[in-house]
C-alpha cells in the first residue's frame, strides 16, 4: 500500500477528538482537510502583503496582484494548461452557472437539447433547468448500467442534431464512478455540441490533462483540493472563453466603461468581475503545491488502495449494501450504502459518537436517490490523508450502529 | 454507548418499525405537509377533529427513526384527545426539546406521567442537529391546527 501516513502531521485538525475519540473524517466528497502550508500562506499573504489587487500603483498592491496571478499559473499547471484558461470563481457551483447563463443564453432556443446524466450534482443539474425556463430548450437524461456507470452504449441516439450541450461529471459523487469523459465528448463532438465537465471530484483525486480531455469547459473548486472555500476555477478552450460572455459586470472585468455601454477586460479577467477571493486563491495555490510535491499519480494510488480496503472491509458487515461500481478502476473513493433499515441519519449520529464524520442524505444529487430508489445514503469518502485504521474504525462503527438497531 | 442507548431507546425502535396509523383518511378531514429539505425527512398529516376533539388521525412520510418515531407516537397521543389537550402536549414536548438544566417538564419519579411514550424522546435533546427530526411531526400538527382554527373561525 502506498503510504502517505507520515502526511497526517501536516494536517493540524486531524490531531483533535470528536466525543473523545480520535477523528476520523471520511467526509472528504464534501470538504477537504486543510494542511498546515494553505494555512500558513493565506495567513502570510494578510499579514504581509494584503491590498487590491489589479489596481493601485503601490508596493502591497503589486505584491498581493502578483501573489494572485501566480496562484492562476500553479493552478493553470496543476490541470497542464495555460493560465489565460483558468478563471478565478466561487468555485464549481459558479463555474457551472457563468457556463449555463453565458453560453446557454446566448445559443440556446426551442427545440434545442441539453444532455445531462442522471447521476449529476445539482450544480451540474439545476442550472440548466434554469435555462431551459429562459431558452425553451429541453433536458435530457442519460441514464446508468448496472455497475452505477453512465449508460454509453446508446449515446448516438441521445446525442443527435438537436444536442447543443452535453454537461457531465468526472467523478460521482454518491457513486464514485469515473464519467465516461472520452466518449461523451466524442459523441458531442460529432454533432458539434459543446461539453461541460464537472471536475469537482475529478480534479482533486485524479492526474488531470485539461487541454487532453476533449471537453469545452471544466469547473473544480478549491475546498475539496485541500484548499480554502470560496475560491475555484473555470477552465474553457480559448475559443470557447471567447464566445462565453461574461454574466456578471462589475470592476475588474471591463476594459472601457462608458455611459451606455462597456467592453470587456480579456479573457479570463472578463469572468472576474469585483474584488475576487484572493487570500482564497493564494490557498489555492498552496493546495495544488502540495499535491504536486506528492504527486497525483500516488494520491490516486494511495486511494486506491484505501477504497478496495474499504470496500472489501464493507462486503463483511451483514445487511449492507453499496451503491457505486465494484470495479476499483471505475470509481473513486466516494463509497455509498445503505445497512440493513437504519436510516442514513441515525447511522451519522451513531458514528459520530465513535468520533468518525460520513455524509448522510442526498449529497445534492436528489434525482439520483429516485434512480437508486432510496430517500437517502450514508457515504464515506477518502483523501490521501486516510489510512486502513480508519476503514477498520468504520466498520466496527457500523457493528455497533447494527447492535443498537438490534439487528444482531 | 450509554448516550446512544438513550436516545435509541427500544420504543423509539419500536415505532419506527411499527409506525401507528400509517396511511391516509378517505372522509372530511385537515391535511398538513412537513419537511426538513437539509436532510430529506418528510411527513404527512391527516386529522378529523370533531367538537374540538381529534377523532382521528393518519400519517405518512420518510426519514430517519428520531422522526418517524415521533411522528407514530403522536397519532397515539393526540387521536381521541381535545384539540386543547393537543395543543398543551404539543407545547410541552418542544420545551421537552429545548430546555436547559433544571427546567424539566417531565416528572423523573413517575416516567410517562407526564408524555408517556414520548418521554422516550428525551434523549435526543443531547444531540442537537436532531432536535429538528423530533420537531417535525410536531410542526406538521401545528400547522394543521392552525388550519382548522381558520376554518372554524371563518365559518
Amino acid at each position: 500500500m502506498t503510504d502517505l501516513r507520515s502526511l497526517r502531521s501536516d494536517f493540524p485538525i486531524l490531531g483533535r477528538e470528536v466525543n473523545g475519540k480520535p477523528l476520523v473524517y471520511l467526509d472528504s466528497a464534501a470538504t477537504t482537510q486543510k494542511p498546515r502550508s494553505v494555512l500558513d500562506a493565506m495567513d502570510a499573504y494578510y499579514e504581509r502583503h494584503n491590498a487590491n489587487v489589479h489596481r493601485g500603483a503601490h508596493t502591497l498592491a503589486g505584491e498581493a496582484t502578483e501573489m494572485y496571478e501566480n496562484a492562476r499559473s500553479k493552478v493553470a499547471a496543476f490541470i497542464g494548461t495555460s493560465a489565460a484558461q483558468v478563471a478565478f470563481t466561487r468555485g464549481t457551483t459558479t463555474s457551472i452557472n457563468h457556463i449555463a447563463y453565458g453560453w446557454g443564453l446566448n445559443h440556446l432556443s426551442e427545440g434545442d437539447q441539453i444532455v445531462v446524466t442522471i447521476s449529476e450534482h445539482h450544480a451540474n443539474l439545476v442550472p440548466w433547468q434554469l435555462i431551459t425556463k429562459y431558452t425553451g430548450a429541453e433536458l435530457v437524461y442519460l441514464e446508468l448500467d448496472d455497475d452505477f456507470i453512465v449508460d454509453t452504449s446508446d449515446i448516438d441516439r441521445v446525442i443527435t442534431d438537436k444536442v447543443k450541450v452535453v454537461a457531465f461529471s468526472g467523478m460521482s459523487n454518491v457513486t464514485g464512478a469515473i464519467g465516461p469523459v472520452a466518449e461523451l465528448s466524442r459523441a458531442a463532438a460529432t454533432v458539434g455540441a459543446i461539453t461541460v465537465l464537472d471536475g469537482a471530484q475529478l480534479v482533486p483525486h485524479t492526474p488531470v490533462a485539461a487541454d487532453d480531455l476533449g471537453v469545452d469547459f471544466m469547473a473544480f473548486s478549491a475546498h475539496k483540493m485541500l484548499g480554502p472555500t470560496g475560491v475555484g476555477a473555470l477552465w474553457g478552450r480559448p475559443e470557447r472563453l471567447e464566445e462565453l460572455e461574461p454574466t456578471e459586470g462589475g470592476g475588474e472585468m471591463i476594459n472601457v466603461v462608458e455611459r451606455f455601454h462597456s467592453t470587456w477586460a480579456p479573457v479570463p479577467h472578463k469572468f472576474e468581475a469585483g474584488t475576487p477571493p484572493i487570500a482564497e486563491a493564494v490557498g489555492f495555490g498552496a493546495a495544488v503545491d502540495y499535491l504536486s510535491n506528492i504527486g497525483m499519480d500516488r494520491v490516486m494510488e494511495h486511494e486506491r488502495d484505501v477504497t478496495a480496503y474499504a470496500l472489501e472491509r464493507l462486503s463483511e458487515v451483514p445487511d449492507l449494501t453499496i451503491y457505486g461500481p465494484k470495479d476499483i478502476t471505475k470509481r473513486g473513493g466516494a463509497v455509498s450504502f445503505a445497512l440493513g433499515d437504519i436510516h442514513p441519519h441515525d447511522l451519522a449520529t451513531i458514528l459520530d459518537q465513535d468520533g468518525i464524520a460520513i455524509r448522510a442524505g442526498h449529497h445534492c444529487a436528489r434525482p439520483l436517490m429516485k434512480y437508486l430508489d432510496v430517500a437517502a445514503t450514508a457515504r464515506a469518502s477518502f483523501y490521501l490523508y486516510n489510512v486502513p485504521e480508519e476503514v477498520d474504525a468504520l466498520v466496527a462503527s457500523l457493528m455497533t450502529a447494527r447492535k443498537v438497531f438490534g439487528l444482531d | 454507548m450509554a448516550q446512544l442507548d438513550e436516545l435509541y431507546r427500544e420504543v423509539i425502535l419500536d415505532h419506527y418499525r411499527n409506525p401507528r396509523r400509517r396511511g391516509t383518511i378517505d372522509g372530511d378531514h385537515i391535511h398538513a405537509e412537513g419537511n426538513n429539505p437539509s436532510c430529506g425527512d418528510e411527513f404527512y398529516l391527516d386529522v378529523v377533529i370533531d367538537d374540538g376533539v381529534v377523532t382521528d388521525a393518519a400519517m405518512q412520510g420518510q426519514g430517519c427513526s428520531i422522526s418517524q418515531a415521533s411522528g407514530s407516537m403522536m397519532m397515539d397521543a393526540i387521536v381521541g384527545t381535545p384539540v386543547d389537550e393537543v395543543r398543551e402536549i404539543s407545547r410541552k414536548f418542544k420545551i421537552m426539546m429545548t430546555i436547559e438544566e433544571g427546567e424539566d417538564p417531565i416528572d423523573h419519579d413517575r416516567p410517562g406521567s407526564v408524555l408517556g411514550d414520548l418521554e422516550a424522546l428525551q434523549g435526543v435533546r443531547k444531540f442537537p442537529v436532531r432536535i429538528k427530526c423530533a420537531d417535525l411531526a410536531w410542526t406538521t400538527l401545528e400547522d394543521a391546527l392552525n388550519t382548522a382554527d381558520e376554518m372554524s373561525s371563518a365559518s
